[in-house]
């Protein structure tokens, strides 16, 4: 594959500058990776949330392709409606072209208030690819718990506090909720493995039906770590194996990138504000079960990837 | 024209023009009693009578979704729902409305919960009065029939371009069989015409961001385009039925008269039980009672003007509205009729009586004693009450 800078050369530019979203957000750059997927042209969907509001505040957008933002949960349903219209058409001669179709959600929109609409596009099968950039909490209301959220993680409202040690649960695998569906594309990805992340992509646009890439997103407002460092946490939380890239083609497993040496997971959790309060003597026991919940996941996919027995 | 005779329920009427319209897509979700409509038009889909690409939704937020989404990608669009159907698509029902997007929704009006109930009220789509869809309420299968093809033009039109409820009693009207008269498939196709929207989502060359972020800077203005299309409505819908009437030999107006002329007194009565109210008025009439009978048909826009037109000649008049606002002011009927009355310098008394709710039946005999009762009010020149339960223990 071409480079980065190569790859920006040809192929057009959907999102543009002047949006608003922070300095060192993963978002837009999820964005603009998975979008190198393909070179059809291409109408976006996006949940509300803060990719959404950063880049269409009107008179502006900052897309310079067909974008639709309908409601929160909503998504899924309302590209399902945009795909089967193009298909409508299509078969009535209305429309020549070969178009491709993604929905973008957060987590908050993708995880929790969104997953019955998500579930039920990915069970019509429409053609679309599902984008979730998953920031791993409500960050657009600023900081609140979703079912994306790790365990230990302290948020607006599941804060750590005296008798807190911030969220009880753990994360929900969303991943393995969308591979559930039987649809013809599954994959974790992240923005530090751009390589990785673009082919996924090309894969997911590639495949006739639905394709759902889950991808981890950096909020440093909401992690709490300086906006240079977005990348890096990005790249640690490959490391550590938190976010182990795989995929999941016509129901074969497959780990995509095998980290070198798996890092601790302590490496990951201590560059971030939001994990802060779990370094005090008292909860070293959360993060060694962190740990050990880590590893535990890690064989678990190792074994579905055919990599251990 | 070649008019066919067939028996047909209302639900079946209303898949039966969604039939001949063929809108590109619709998205749908079965709920009582507007499943029908839906299992019809599932058939008409699976037997390759339609173009029709549906979506077989796993909700009704979804199914409003889905048409904010198809509608706009440029495609023609309906749904059909009821009650608690309505009241889970009710977030996205507005955002149609403020995306200006014609989405033609038939709606088999029931109460709605709670209690659960799955019979006839209209607390449903008097909930969704203030969304900002168009609102046409029909006394029968054969009105359901015609107003959801007329409804086509209406919604689309390039000055009105809003979303419209075709609504329809349940079970009393949707699941009641009438000899139909159905229209020749050309002659609506020809009637509603191909629709070409303004913008596409699929108009890839020609980029649109639909649904952005509306801020204190512009959300007032796009508020105001909204009530200014629903003025314009007002006087765009006569018409837009106009143009039908004279197509297809019928009378439409923004509301009905029946034996207004000289009557003196009057009731104000929407969808089904009309048609109990205007047997009311024949039996009164037979004993030399100057009684008669106003049907709004649309209640948005709400045709004030005709209203007041029609009832400036009346002593009393009595509103009767199928569902509760718990305002305790009245039902929505009468309540904006009173409202409509208050700048008419010629103002009769007036009264209200709600009645029917959760599909409890309402009777000729108990409407001609609305009639006998306002003709007490009439001669007295007194208003004793002026909301009334009908037909509650």
């Amino acid at each position: 594959m071409a480079n980065l800078k190569e790859l920006s050369k040809t192929i057009p530019e959907r999102l543009v500058s002047g949006h608003r979203l922070c300095a060192g957000c993963g978002a837009s750059i999820v964005v603009r990776q998975v979008l190198m997927g393909t070179t059809s042209p291409i109408v976006v969907a996006a949940a509300t949330g803060c990719l959404e509001v950063a880049t269409s505040i009107y008179p502006y957008t900052a897309w310079n392709v067909p974008f639709i933002h309908n409601a929160f949960e909503n998504v899924a349903a309302t590209i399902s409606g945009v795909e089967t219209a193009y298909r409508s058409l299509k078969k009535q001669g209305k429309i020549k072209k070969d178009i491709k179709f993604v929905a973008f959600g957060g987590d908050g929109g993708t995880y929790d208030i969104g997953l019955q609409s998500l579930s039920g596009a990915l069970e019509r099968g429409h053609d679309f690819v599902y984008v979730c950039y998953d920031n791993e909490a409500y960050m657009n209301t600023g900081t609140q718990r979703s079912g994306a959220t790790p365990r230990g993680a302290s948020t607006t409202t599941a804060p750590c506090g005296k008798a807190s040690f911030g969220k009880p649960q753990f994360k929900k695998d969303l991943t393995a909720i969308a591979v559930a569906h039987n649809i013809p594309y599954v994959a974790q990805a992240s923005i530090s493995h751009w390589n990785d992340l673009v082919t996924k992509s090309n894969k997911a646009f590639s495949v006739k039906g639905p394709a759902f890439l889950n991808i981890i997103s950096m909020c440093h407002r909401g992690w709490r770590f300086p906006p240079e460092k977005t990348v890096e946490v990005a790249k640690l939380a490959v490391q550590t194996c938190f976010w182990p890239l795989y995929e999941v083609e016509n129901g074969k497993w497959k780990l995509t990138v095998k980290p070198g040496e798996i890092k601790p997971l302590k490496e990951w959790l201590f560059l971030q504000g939001r994990f802060k309060h779990l370094q005090k003597p008292e909860n070293k026991d959360i993060v060694e079960e962190l740990q050990a919940h880590v590893t535990k996941r890690w064989k678990e996919l190792l074994a579905k990837c055919g990599e251990i027995p | 024209m070649t008019i066919k005779r067939v028996p047909l329920t209302g639900d079946q009427a209303a898949a039966e023009a969604m039939r001949q319209i063929e809108p590109d897509v619709l998205a749908a979700y079965p709920i009582t009693p507007q499943t029908e409509i839906v299992m019809t038009f599932s058939q008409f889909v699976a037997d390759g009578r339609v173009k029709t690409e549906m979506i077989p939704v796993e909700s009704e937020h979804s199914a409003m979704s889905a048409c904010v989404g198809a509608a706009s990608a440029g495609a023609r669009t309906m749904t059909a729902t009821s009650a608690n159907g309505l009241a889970l698509m009710w977030e996205i029902v507005y955002i149609a409305a403020s995306t200006r997007l014609p989405i033609v929704m038939p709606v088999v009006n029931r109460a709605l919960s709670g209690p659960i109930n799955i019979h006839c009220d209209h607390s449903d789509t008097m909930g969704a009065r203030d969304s900002g869809w168009l609102q046409v309420y029909c006394e029968n299968a054969q009105e359901v029939y015609e107003s959801i093809i007329s409804a086509v033009r209406i919604a689309e039109h390039p000055e009105i371009l809003l979303p419209i409820m075709v609504c329809q009693d349940g079970f009393i009207t949707s699941h009641a069989v009438e000899g139909l008269e159905i229209f020749d498939d050309q002659k609506v196709k020809a009637f509603i015409g191909e629709y070409k929207p303004r913008f596409s989502l699929l108009d890839t060359d020609n980029p649109v961001t639909v649904g952005p972020l509306d801020l204190q800077d512009y959300y007032f203005e796009h508020k105001r385009q909204q009530s200014e299309a629903m003025e314009k409505a007002l006087s765009i819908i006569p018409s837009v039925l106009g143009k039908f009437n004279k197509a297809f030999n019928r009378n439409y107006g923004l509301v009905e008269s029946y034996k207004l002329d000289d009557a003196e007194v009057a009731v104000v009565v929407m969808s089904s039980t009309a048609g109990t109210a205007k047997a009311a008025v024949d039996n009164l009439r037979a004993k030399g009672l100057k009684v008669g009978l106003l049907r709004p048909r649309f209640f948005r826009p709400f045709p004030k003007k005709v209203i007041v037109q029609a009832l400036s000649n009346l002593k009393a008049v009595s509103a009767l509205d199928r569902s509760e606002s718990f305002s305790t002011q009245g039902g929505p009927l009468f309540v904006e009729l009173k409202s409509a009355l208050y700048e008419s310098d010629r103002q009769p008394l007036l009264n209200n009586h709600i009645f029917g709710l959760g599909g409890r039946d309402i009777d000729v005999g108990e409407i001609e004693d609305v009639f006998k009762d306002l003709i007490k009010v009439a001669k007295n020149n007194k208003v004793e009450r002026l909301v009334n339960y009908l037909g509650v223990r």
